[in-house]
């Protein structure tokens, strides 16, 4: 019994540190919390209509098939070669987009980068909190910038959903998390030592809501995040349905193996 | 059909000494009886390199070396090419499970003085294998051309630029270009899937026929060959097949359990194994913020970063490089440091156990502190970065601790021959124990 637990812990000891390194940095916020929810059929159709309407103008899914998508998401082909697959082309075809990547960098500065492994290389958390950070900033090509990625090219594409969201001053964040606030009116703190606004974009606030609510809007980004995340990795469910077979199976081998090894060694001393 | 197999075996040994083979090494080779848990490694290592040549043929087979095709295509053997998935995912998740099992295979080494004669080769071939192995992944890690793949490649290639003079000429050559390109991909697979596990596998067999030729060692550190009964067998030898056949099979066992969960459950590893930012295609006008080997090689790497050392107007560049070479060279003289009377750490005295904790636990963290960025304060890392309230102390900075450990890490082999002398050793005991 003491050799099977030295042996795990040896087995797992090199890897113990990566407890620690899930979390990733959301630019000058904090990520919020975010789970893909593979199984959610519907939320992933949701995010694949999202997607396609607001994504795809610009941004390919260059390694994934609408074949794939539909079978998947239970997704009928026609209704996918209706209402997804706009180019019209083969439903076996690759989701890419009809723009070339030269013209896309004239006009943006930058090519738009394709998303089909976006949710492996940033991670759920990142997208989902980058999507609900942009900001009105005149200054900026497309009048929008962003607290996760400062100065992106990118514009505010569901601007018509979420209505612009305007900068205003936060409240101080103490060392241990929790939110500055005056001893006496018990009011938030938001001005430094010098009279400066300590965090002056701080809070997000929508003025003219566009054609969802706010709580709608987190719904939308949810959705299409989770499409990403499914994207990224097609095979995920499947994956995790084949690992149980295959260490139900690896545990049979054990038994077997114990058996057998027992039987031999009855006669060592 | 019995007697049909048997006389084809018969035909076949008449010519081709099979059974004799067989019995050299398998039927009558006399292992020790006390071999405990540390001496599944070695099978095991066999396992996956059996593993990693396997998937890495199939791979191959939809696999396109080139910098325009390399990514595409392996996102294609993820999603197009029928459990291509699998495939990659046993490929990668072997390619750490290799370095997991032959860094504690090389540590059992360490334990029981497996390296000391009559089993120097044994360790030398071992050494060449590890060599081969981190040549071997360092190449294979280009090929899917991810960020990290190109920078990667970069940095280290980069190393050989350190060199005073030629350094300059010998990084244009391997790279065959002025920069890490489609000729190197190109390169550095031919050398990842022919050459390299060609020689892998040639020094394979060599450290099994020169581990055949002397016997195994084991916990006790004895050799069981001195003690034989009446028929020539040695008394605490047992036949290894099929004891150590069927044993070697629990140990397989539980080994696949834990590959198989990482493989199915988290083939990314929390980007140990699979680098987050290596999702992203190879772009070479874009770097990474942080760019961090896989996690086999950070104690080297951990070295190389840490050295500021100046002598003779040569650059720390290159003083970092002659330490990292120097940190795995030190290994091959091993079986000559130590000059203790017996080999097993179970007889030897205080001075070689403090080495040996010293020595692995400088190991790790050395591994840990090469996974995470050069500068600052790895407390911060660990208990979440807070710019209002960081660690300042310079004892504790990355680049203080790192070089200390590096320190601890010569210390155990230059010392070696000192500790292990003067150290009081307990007496070596005649037969093997069962503990």
């Amino acid at each position: 019994m003491n050799k099977i637990f030295c042996g795990l812990v040896l087995l797992l000891l090199p890897f113990v540190v990566i407890a620690n390194e899930a979390e990733k940095e959301c630019g000058s916020v904090d990520c919020d919390k975010f789970e893909p929810e593979l199984h959610d059929t519907e939320s992933l159709q949701r995010g694949a209509k999202t997607f396609v309407n607001y994504c795809m103008g610009c941004h390919s899914l260059a390694y994934m098939r609408y074949e794939r998508l539909s079978d998947d998401l239970d997704i009928p082909h026609e209704i996918t070669q209706q209402n997804l697959n706009f180019a019209g082309g083969n439903i076996g075809g690759l989701m890419t987009v009809a723009a070339p990547a030269k013209m896309q960098k004239k006009w943006f500065g930058a090519t738009p980068p394709d998303l089909t492994l976006v949710a492996r290389a940033r991670g759920p958390e990142w997208l989902y909190t980058y999507l609900r950070n942009f900001y009105k900033d005149e200054k900026r090509p497309y009048g929008v910038n962003n607290r996760v990625f400062k100065d992106v090219g990118m514009p505010h594409v569901m601007l018509e959903l979420q209505g612009m969201p305007e900068c205003k001053p936060g409240p101080i964040v103490t060392e241990n998390g929790g939110i500055k606030r005056d001893p006496l009116t018990r009011e938030e703190v938001i001005y430094d030592e010098h009279g400066k606004l300590a965090n002056p974009c701080g809070r997000l606030k929508v003025e003219k809501p566009g054609k969802i609510n706010g709580e709608q809007f987190d719904k939308t980004v949810a959705d299409l995040v989770n499409f990403l995340a499914y994207v990224g990795e097609p095979v995920a469910l499947k994956r995790q349905r084949m690992g149980v077979y295959a260490l139900f199976f690896v545990s049979l081998f054990f038994v077997v193996a114990w058996l057998l090894n027992r039987e031999y060694w009855k006669d060592v001393h | 059909m019995t007697s049909w197999l048997i006389g084809l075996r018969d035909w076949v040994d008449a010519r081709l000494p099979i059974m004799r083979a067989w019995n050299t090494h398998m039927g009558q080779y006399y292992a020790p009886k006390n071999f405990n848990f540390w001496y599944f490694f070695g099978v095991l290592s066999l396992l996956v390199l059996v593993n990693q040549l396997l998937t890495g043929i199939w791979l191959t087979m939809s696999y396109t070396p080139t910098a325009e095709g390399a990514f595409a295509s392996v996102e294609y053997i993820m999603r197009d090419v029928d459990y291509g998935w699998i495939i990659r995912y046993m490929h990668s998740t072997g390619a750490s499970a290799f370095f997991t099992v032959v860094y504690l295979h090389m540590f059992r080494g360490l334990l029981y003085g497996s390296y000391k004669k009559p089993r120097e080769l044994v360790w030398l071939f071992g050494m060449l294998i590890y060599l081969c192995l981190m040549a071997e992944g360092f190449m294979g890690y280009v090929l899917p051309w991810g960020q990290m793949s190109y920078w990667g490649a970069q940095v280290i290639v980069s190393l050989f630029g350190a060199i005073p003079v030629i350094g300059g000429d010998i990084v244009q050559w391997v790279r065959g270009d002025f920069l890490i390109s489609g000729i190197t991909l190109n390169r550095f697979f031919a050398l990842h899937v022919v050459a390299i596990p060609l020689i892998l596998v040639m020094l394979v067999v060599m450290h099994l026929l020169a581990l055949h030729e002397v016997g195994s060692n084991n916990p006790d550190g004895i050799e069981i060959k001195k003690k034989k009964g009446s028929d020539g067998k040695p008394l605490d030898g047992i036949p290894f097949h099929p004891y150590y056949t069927v044993h070697d099979l629990v140990g397989i066992a539980v080994f696949l359990f834990v590959f198989c969960f990482i493989l199915f459950f988290m083939p990314e590893m929390g980007g140990y194994f699979l680098e987050h930012a290596n999702f992203e295609e190879a772009n070479n006008l874009k770097t990474p913020a942080h760019i961090a080997p896989v996690w086999y090689y950070t104690p080297f790497y951990a070295m190389l970063r840490a050295t500021t050392l100046e002598w003779f107007g040569l650059s720390s560049k290159f003083w970092g490089f002659v330490v990292m070479a120097a940190a795995i060279a030190i290994m091959f003289v091993l079986p000559w440091l130590d000059r203790s009377k017996v080999k097993s750490w179970r007889y030897k005295g205080m001075g070689t156990q403090v080495a040996i904790y010293s020595f692995a636990i400088s190991f790790l963290i050395l591994g840990y502190l090469g996974s995470i960025p050069a500068g600052g304060h790895f407390l911060d890392h660990i208990f979440h970065y807070n710019p209002e309230n960081q660690w300042t102390n310079e004892y504790l900075s990355n680049q203080y601790v790192t070089q200390k450990l590096t320190v601890v890490y010569f210390l155990f082999f230059i010392l070696m021959p000192i500790y292990t002398t003067v150290e009081k050793t307990k007496p070596e005991p005649d037969r093997v124990t069962m503990k």
